[in-house]
């Protein structure tokens, strides 16, 4: 078994994501590389090479993969590719964008979102927005994974490997740049969040997320969102945790105002504690919340917040 | 400039999906099908691209035996041109989905092929980026905004941290996110009119592709449940139960 990962990072550090789909590579067989494009990438090259399951790190510093193309990255990996048993990404935004652009290239099939492995052809993944969960077995030569992160842990750190300089340039030219409009947040990000805070319908407009925000402070939290909220327009579309959003699986969830509709909880329903606070008794979250609170949640969320 | 749109025939996204007896996959029979969602925002957003002047034809495009003539049906009403249904009764992966359209690219020389980001049964989020890769053409995935001119088109995609817009030469292969569009309802006198645009019908076999797949589904089975937990009565017994039996905070 001859593993290839690719990184995902910003340039300046790692994403938990890649952490996390390393542990799921190591599950695998050791012989573990890892794929950092990028550029001016030195910091993320520094952290990479500390990860203790990697044993090579393949460096790509070059203007053309600044921005993560599909186009570059792939045909990267796909020079890359025919010496490995097995590829791996994160199937964030970015993983699922270049991947099956890999597989297509070396003519293999592409197994999605997988979320256990039971050996190194065979791996489980869900189907119909988590409502079935599929054991889907590999014949093909390399097989091209990409990991649904919240189901693995986070690789340790105290590793030290080698770095090897890749001197490969992919630059499609059909494909450019143009900006980019990044959530600016001090809180951490939704998928690498310990405690989630979301809000939904109930909380009525965008300003009463303040509330949210302000006990996830209190918390060291993230702030999500249901799809419901966030097609009436009161948070971006960025914030959504569900089938069409993050998928995330915190230690702690805390679902305030949303009712729990199916598509809801396929995004957080893997969450090791959660919490409901809502004013409907009935509402179908409290079937999959280990804590219920039947409250106004305009009453319930400040004095969460002041006791803690 | 042409426009190819695929288009899927999956359980209808309001059916709850239920697992077979012997666990080998989804039970279909008498189960309501429907055109994949994200497939319609990708009608949707041709018949616009037509409407504003941009795009000369709408070409819908579905592969599977030929109950997924109804989904053809339905992207006609809704104002795209003429379809090819390609005969199969294999379960493809989007591998060889990729290369049947990649045969139909090369035939119709589009400047815009527009997918959706995924199908809602298997949920792979592939067969646009494969296409990309076999054609050779640039893509703009997981789209919430399409600008497009005669050599090039801007594409507002959805990711993780927020937005990020890019600039594709054409021809380019776009697929959709959920906010892109609102996908109309199709009017009856459209659907009678559609009823009289033309279908092409082509063999799978004929196209000289290998249509077996190399991913073989071994079992389908229900996720774990999860069992729901007790009602608290007041935050101070939430704070105590998150602090002393949950130890999360």
């Amino acid at each position: 078994m001859k593993i290839l990962v690719i990184a995902e990072h910003n340039n300046n550090a790692l994403k938990s994501d890649t952490y996390k789909t390393v542990s799921a590579a190591s599950q695998i067989g050791s012989d573990i590389h890892l794929l950092v494009a990028g550029y001016n990438c030195e910091t993320v090259i520094d952290e990479a090479t500390k990860i203790t399951e990697v044993a090579t790190v393949l460096k790509a510093d070059e203007a053309c993969y600044e921005y993560q193309l599909a186009e570059n990255i792939a045909d990267l990996v796909f020079n890359l590719g025919a010496k490995y048993t097995h590829i791996l990404a994160p199937a964030t935004t970015t993983g699922k964008n270049f991947m099956p652009r890999v597989a297509a290239l070396l003519d293999v099939a592409q197994i999605s979102d997988i979320t256990e492995i039971i050996n190194g052809n065979v791996f489980k993944r869900p189907i119909y927005a988590g409502n079935a969960i599929a054991t889907v077995e590999s014949e093909d030569p390399i097989k091209v994974i990409t990991v649904r992160s919240s189901a693995f842990d986070v690789a340790s750190r105290d590793g030290n490997a080698a770095t090897v300089q890749l001197e490969l340039i992919c630059d499609s030219q059909s494909s450019s740049f143009v900006n980019e409009e990044l959530t600016k947040s001090e809180r951490p990000e939704l998928p690498a969040a310990d405690i989630v805070v979301s809000g939904g319908r109930g909380m009525q407009n965008g300003d009463n997320f303040k509330l949210l925000e302000s006990l996830a402070d209190k918390l060291g939290a993230a702030v999500g969102a249901s799809r419901a909220a966030v097609d009436a327009g009161f948070v971006p579309n960025d914030m959504q945790v569900g089938q069409t959003g993050k998928i995330v699986a915190p230690n702690l969830y805390i679902a305030v105002g949303i009712s729990g509709a199916i598509q809801h909880l396929a995004g957080m329903k893997d969450s090791k504690t959660i919490v409901a606070i809502n004013k409907d008794e009935d509402a179908p979250i409290f079937q999959v919340a280990d804590y219920g609170l039947v409250a106004d949640l305009f009453d319930a969320v400040p004095e969460l917040e002041s006791k803690l | 400039m042409k426009v190819i749109v695929p288009v899927k025939r999956v359980i209808d996204y309001n059916v709850k999906a239920r697992i077979k007896k012997d666990q080998s996959g989804i039970d279909l029979s008498n189960v309501k099908m429907s055109m994949n969602p994200f497939c319609e925002i990708a009608v949707e957003e041709a018949v616009r691209l037509k409407e504003s002047g941009i795009a000369s034809e709408v070409l819908v495009v579905s592969i599977g035996d030929k109950s997924c003539q109804e989904q053809i049906r339905t992207a006609l009403a809704l104002g795209a041109d003429r379809g090819i249904q390609i005969e199969t009764d294999n379960d493809l992966d989007s591998l060889q989905i990729a290369k049947i359209l990649k045969v139909i690219v090369d035939e119709e020389k589009p400047k815009l092929v527009i997918l959706g980001k995924q199908a809602i049964d298997s949920d792979n989020n592939q067969t646009g980026q494969m296409l990309g890769a076999l054609t050779k053409m640039p893509q703009g995935t997981f789209a919430s905004n399409v600008d497009a001119n005669e050599n090039q088109v801007l594409v507002t995609r959805e990711i993780d941290g927020g937005l990020q817009t890019v600039s594709l030469t054409l021809p380019a292969i776009i697929t959709t996110d959920l906010r892109l569009n609102e996908p109309r309802y199709a009017k009856l006198p459209d659907i009678m009119k559609a009823k009289r645009k033309p279908i092409t019908v082509r063999n799978a076999e004929e196209l000289g592709i290998d249509l077996s797949s190399k991913v073989k589904t071994i079992l389908v089975e229900e996720p774990p449940t999860r069992e729901g937990g007790v009602k608290v009565e007041d935050i101070e017994m939430l704070i105590q139960k998150l602090r002393e039996e949950a130890k999360v905070i």
